[in-house]
């Protein structure tokens, strides 16, 4: 049996807007193991954004447990979820969020920086490390508005993986690309995949089930589904046949 | 994140927006420099007041007729007939902290040498009288005690008397010219000492025994004043307070009685001089602060400017783990590299004003390493001060606005 990674008890946030509490999630579980690729899947206001902030440590829960890597994080000051944001979660947006006028490895190097225990030389020698992973071993000193869409979110999936995390959290990650671009960072998750690491991949694109391994549908804060997927098609391939923009 | 990294950081951030950070630094260093230059300014003037005071004496003490607090018709002290030749005496025989001490007696008049005229003082003061007010004699030399005995027509001038009396440049000493009726004969020449600090011209005086003046000229009995110089210039209380004791036994005084005599100092004259000047310091450095207040103002907008204009950034960080502190100390310290960059150039930008002032102006300056050390401790002060609020704001940010922050 893998290991346990994200374990989730009937999860539920509510919000106090003005009088009306608005019900975000409304008692969600499910346990995630090592080594998968989760897609979240729901339509604006299904709670997706809030389960994904809520995993990732940036919100709290109204009720329910939140195991993460088997520690409890409910009940967590922000302090300490600051901490763990930094050693166990890896961040992926759709606007990449990089620092203007920054380059490359300084970008990666970010995490790190609030790590404490890691020095000035362990901090490059990981940022690099993690450029050549995603493919940007020739774009280490470039600027981040120096570089692509695709070239940037590469630069932000580097970012996520170089505090080791014990999950990576994506959202919408393909969401500002072109749909070779998508493919492309697509590929990348899926080569990511296969060297082992945990993957939450939230989207409203349900095209995008096909490539993960496992995908959790949610509907107005409720689980409506939760199928593994036993053909995961390569998106790699569909990436090559993909014609080139010559224009 | 350690400090290193934190400057890192700050440092960075103010080199992606070098013009804005340039001109918010301006609001400081203009401000500092304005305070350094006026408080040199302001210590200048009262070096060189202290200055003048001290050549002039500093341990002098000068007894006046009459009392300070009576009411009814005030009179000049010249008229009050309080002080008396044995008044003199008793001081001298008994005070024990008076170093120097001679009568004085004023008389002004016409001095005339043939066709020459000049108005000025005749002072009737005793050979001391040089000592106490740290005068010198340079050509011929000063009357004796046998001149003062003997009441003798013989005088003393200052440079100014001298080139009008004798404008085609004679040596006066030795020539006998006249005080209104009286003839007199000149025996030396007082050194050259210019304006001081009230405008008065030094040279423009004339010395002549005290005898003469109160028997030959104006026939009275009475002392229009006494002046003394203390032992030691830090005893001068010390010494006024015994010349008082012994003023009033002489002039039989009841306990519940004022006196009926003044007693001034150098040191108060110097301190209610140094009060006026005092004063415009304060007045100058607090325009010149408030302008440094404003500066700081400067910080703190565009500290907020900025802290709202990187929100995303802020959530970004947030989300890879930086804790609210960090987020405050990465703020803070930008606010302190500003304040404190604009208060190191602001001294230099002060010190080069100040210097110019000098050289320029010829005004006397003195840049004191206390002013130095109070900007730059008050620069730093005003960028955690107006740098907090923006910290503050900063770390107190919801990372889940903060990162989808339009």
């Amino acid at each position: 049996m893998a290991k346990e990674i994200i374990k989730i008890e009937k999860l539920k946030r509510y919000f106090k807007v003005g009088d009306e509490t608005v019900k975000a999630l409304r008692g969600v579980s499910f346990t995630i193991y090592e080594g998968e690729f989760v897609t979240i899947m729901g339509t604006s206001g299904s709670g997706k954004s809030t389960l994904l902030n809520t995993l990732g440590c940036l919100d709290t829960p109204t009720s329910g447990d939140y195991f993460l890597d088997g520690i409890n994080v409910r009940g967590m000051g922000k302090n300490e979820r600051a901490r763990i944001r930094n050693r166990k979660i890896g961040f992926i947006f759709q606007n990449y969020n990089l620092l203007p006028k920054t380059t490359a490895i300084e970008n990666v190097e970010l995490p790190l920086l609030y790590n404490t225990a890691i020095s000035a030389k362990q901090r490059t020698e990981m940022a690099e490390k993690c450029l050549k992973q995603v493919g940007l071993a020739d774009r280490l000193y470039h600027k981040s508005n120096q570089m692509s869409g695709g070239q940037q979110q590469r630069v932000a999936i580097a970012r996520a993986l170089v505090n080791n995390p014990v999950i990576l959290l994506a959202d919408e990650a393909t969401g500002n690309l072109d749909t070779r671009t998508s493919f492309s960072i697509l590929t990348l998750f899926q080569k990511l995949y296969n060297e082992g690491k945990t993957i939450i991949f939230v989207t409203h694109n349900p095209e995008i089930a096909m490539y993960s391994s496992r995908n959790i549908l949610l509907k107005d804060g409720r689980i409506v589904s939760d199928e593994y997927n036993s053909d995961i098609k390569s998106a790699e391939e569909v990436y090559k046949n993909l014609p080139v923009d010559n224009d | 994140m350690n400090i290193k990294n934190l400057l890192k950081v700050a440092l960075k951030a103010l080199n992606n927006n070098k013009m804005r950070c340039f001109l918010t630094m301006l609001g400081v260093i203009i401000g500092v420099g304005a305070v350094i230059a006026m408080l040199a300014i302001g210590q200048g003037s009262k070096n060189s007041i202290r200055n003048q005071i001290a050549e002039m004496g500093s341990n002098m003490i000068m007894i006046f007729p009459g009392g300070e607090n009576r009411g009814g018709v005030r009179q000049s002290s010249d008229d009050m007939q309080t002080l008396k030749p044995s008044d003199y005496e008793a001081i001298v025989n008994q005070a024990t902290t008076v170093s120097y001490i001679t009568p004085s007696v004023n008389s002004s008049g016409q001095w005339i040498n043939g066709n020459n005229n000049y108005p000025a003082q005749l002072q009737g003061v005793n050979a001391q009288y040089l000592n106490i007010r740290l005068r010198k004699v340079t050509e011929g030399e000063m009357f004796t005690e046998e001149d003062v005995k003997r009441a003798a027509k013989v005088v003393v001038i200052g440079k100014t008397i001298a080139d009008n009396l004798f404008p085609d440049g004679t040596d006066p000493v030795g020539k006998v010219v006249r005080f209104g009726s009286i003839p007199m004969t000149i025996i030396g020449i007082l050194d050259e000492k210019g304006y001081n600090t009230m405008g008065q011209d030094q040279d423009n005086m004339a010395l002549a025994p005290y005898t003469t003046v109160m028997k030959r000229i104006l026939a009275t009995d009475y002392l229009q004043g006494i002046q003394a110089s203390a032992v030691d210039e830090e005893k001068t209380e010390e010494t006024i307070a015994e010349i008082t004791d012994i003023l009033r036994t002489q002039h039989k005084l009841r306990e519940d009685e004022d006196n009926n005599f003044t007693i001034r100092s150098m040191q108060e004259l110097a301190e209610m001089i140094s009060t006026t000047s005092q004063m415009m310091t304060v007045l100058l450095a607090a325009v010149a602060g408030i302008s440094l207040l404003v500066g700081g103002i400067g910080i703190m907008n565009i500290m907020i400017v900025s802290v709202t204009e990187r929100t995303r950034e802020i959530g970004l960080r947030m989300s890879i783990g930086a804790r609210g502190r960090d987020i405050m100390m990465q703020f803070l310290i930008e606010a302190i590299i500003i304040s404190v960059t604009g208060g190191v150039i602001g001294i230099l930008l002060g010190a080069f004003t100040t210097w110019m002032i000098s050289a320029i102006a010829r005004w006397p300056v003195m840049i004191d390493p206390s002013s130095v050390v109070l900007s730059f401790v008050v620069c730093t002060a005003i960028g955690i001060i107006f740098g907090f609020y923006p910290a503050a704001k900063a770390s107190n940010l919801d990372p889940i606005e903060a990162i989808r922050y339009e």
